[in-house]
């Protein structure tokens, strides 16, 4: 797979192409230049890792919304077995912007349910490009409560810019279908692991990321609007993204300081989309991690630990009045 | 036109007109936006702020509505300690931090929800209201404590729990911050629903984005005011997502009632007597009038 290089990363993107040429050159040519070859490679890790360690907001958010970025079905390809889909919400149709079902994680049964992004136009169109409309919220509630039934531990993976904004998701009741996920998971019976591993887009995310311990990915974002929402609102101006980004405090670390996230999964060198094999084994370890910490609470502890997670949320002053 | 003014000549007419607006005493008298219908404020007043003419219900503050709802024993306020911080030093065209002050300033609230424990025709209860002119209504860490802490009170003190909505959504200014309000209101009220003590939810003129995706539709019974702008979206981003008009009376109060998302819609001048008819039934209480007569 051809790597796509984002807007930032042009520097990589020549080095990178120049490479490519000396190794074409270098197939029907006499001369060895894999010396040279290799110095280039060097470079451009090196620039790589110089760029990725100084990545601002908006260009993190990039990172996030990446077209090869793995998305939810890579990270249950590969790191799920059995994996049994199961679809629609019983009441109206099954939402591909959301896929759930029953599978196996190293051997034990869990529900795994996440957003799912397409890779070229006509799957993108077919997933609504991740954003999900009332029935497939409803669809990952009746999986959840299907869970819960048969005590299976919930796996979720974020990656949407948002629910989806239409006159039929409206009609629908988008609104009540994303609050009735955020009430129900308060309380559901088993345990909950929400991985946000690329765009975490306001309530849309939150719908299915309410649970007993928040992972992130080093370059995924989460946010309660789009950079680009809120400074086409508070700027009035899309092109101050940029700076929203920023004052948002969308990124992993930020959001760990404000104690609104868990853990922060490390990402290969240059984003999850450059190593697949190396960011499943990652996520594959902070799942095992998380999952054995939440199995080793009773329930009832489960319950009150999640509630004052909950509750704990925000940050204000006390005054005397 | 009255058929005064069809007797004045051309020029007088028009300087009447420019001076219309200068004529008016200030907060003497309100034109309703609906009917056009020019109205006396004190009459608008006695009529709960619905205009008279056309039944527009006009958006009144979060004190005057708890003002016109509880009895006028035994109010007290929940929560109004609990007071905003700028936590991410946000900054667009202005501060968070004055955006705030300048709020505070206009609308003497501290916050854009105020909660009050206190009674309706003698059945305690306690109730939160947004203050709309506070930022929007916007939710952030402050409305989603002071909600929390209203809640909670309900439950140990035993009583139901009404909130009226009226929000632009989730307050952006605290970023993520804002956003976990929606799962900690959310999850408040489970405690709440555990002890079998009901929860009713109003939507008021608008109820939107954040607010509206979150406890916004968990009321055991969801009412709305006539009128009242209810939905996810905001109409201008649905209409740049779907590139076609929008329906008529889309993501109005008598829209959602059409397609089964909201119980009933009250008008504000029986607001207070249904509500407390709701109450009695679901706690299954004696009538309303006979609760008041011993």
């Amino acid at each position: 797979m051809k790597i796509t290089f984002l807007d930032f990363e042009q520097p990589v993107a020549e080095l990178e192409n120049k490479i490519e040429q000396l190794r074409f050159v270098q197939d029907d040519s006499a001369v060895d230049i894999s010396e040279e070859i290799g110095r280039l490679q060097k470079k451009s890790q090196t620039l790589t890792k110089d760029l990725y360690a100084k990545l601002s907001s908006w260009q993190i958010s990039q990172v996030s919304r990446h077209p090869q970025r793995p998305y939810t079905l890579d990270y249950i390809q590969a790191l799920f077995t059995d994996f049994e889909e199961l679809h629609g919400d019983r009441s109206y149709a099954d939402d591909a912007a959301i896929v759930g079902g029953l599978a196996r994680f190293n051997g034990q049964s869990v529900m795994v349910i996440g957003h799912q992004k397409g890779r070229d136009t006509k799957e993108r169109q077919y997933r609504n490009f991740g954003m999900p409309r009332p029935e497939g919220y409803r669809k990952a509630l009746r999986l959840m409560k299907l869970a819960e039934k048969f005590d299976i531990p919930i796996l979720t993976f974020i990656d949407t810019p948002g629910a989806y904004p239409g006159v039929g998701a409206e009609e629908r009741g988008q609104s009540e279908a994303i609050g009735r996920n955020l009430y129900e998971m308060a309380e559901l019976r088993v345990p909950i692991i929400c991985t946000v591993i690329g765009e975490g887009g306001s309530g849309g995310a939150l719908a299915i990321a309410v649970g007993d311990a928040t992972l992130m990915l080093q370059y995924a974002t989460y946010s309660v609007i789009s950079p680009e929402g809120c400074a086409s609102i508070l700027w009035k101006s899309a092109a101050k993204a940029a700076d929203a980004a920023e004052t948002l405090g969308i990124t992993a670390t930020r959001l760990k300081t404000l104690g609104l996230i868990d853990k922060i999964v490390s990402e290969p060198l240059g984003g999850a989309h450059r190593d697949y094999p190396a960011m499943m084994q990652a996520m594959k370890k902070a799942l095992q991690e998380t999952l054995k910490q939440v199995q080793a609470l009773p329930v009832n502890d489960l319950m009150q630990t999640r509630f004052n997670r909950l509750m704990s949320y925000g940050k204000f002053k006390e005054v005397e009045v | 036109m009255s058929w005064f003014q069809k007797l004045l000549p051309p020029k007088i007419k028009r300087r009447e007109n420019i001076d219309d607006k200068k004529n008016v005493p200030e907060g003497l008298w309100h034109k309703c936006p609906a009917c056009q219908a020019v109205l006396y404020h004190s009459d608008l007043e006695k009529n709960f702020s619905v205009c008279p003419k056309c039944n527009h219900h006009h958006r009144i503050t979060a004190r005057t509505r708890l003002d016109w709802l509880l009895d006028a024993e035994g109010r007290f306020e929940i929560g109004a300690e609990v007071q905003p911080v700028d936590t991410l030093k946000f900054k667009d065209s202005r501060k968070y931090s004055e955006r705030l002050t300048v709020a505070q300033r206009d609308t003497s609230e501290t916050d854009a929800l105020v909660v009050m424990q206190g009674s309706i025709h003698t059945i305690p209860l306690v109730v939160a209201v947004f203050e709309f002119s506070f930022m929007g209504g916007s939710m952030g860490s402050v409305v989603g404590e002071r909600f929390v802490r209203g809640v909670q009170l309900a439950t140990e003190q035993n009583m139901p729990f009404v909130c009226f909505a009226a929000s632009g959504g989730a307050r952006m200014q605290e970023g993520l911050l804002s956003l976990m309000q929606m799962a900690k209101t959310c999850g408040a009220l489970t405690q709440l629903s555990q002890s079998r003590l009901p929860f009713i939810s109003v939507l008021t003129d608008p109820t939107m984005g954040g607010v509206s995706a979150s406890f916004a539709f968990m009321g055991d019974v969801v009412l709305a005011e006539p009128g009242a702008l209810i939905g996810f979206a905001g109409a201008r981003v649905i209409q740049q997502t779907v590139r076609e008009t929008l329906p008529e009376g889309f993501q109005r109060a008598e829209f959602l009632l059409e397609h089964g998302a909201i119980d009933m819609i009250i008008d504000r001048r029986q607001m207070r007597n249904q509500l407390a008819t709701l109450l009695t039934l679901l706690t299954k209480q004696s009538a309303v009038a006979e609760i008041e007569a011993a």
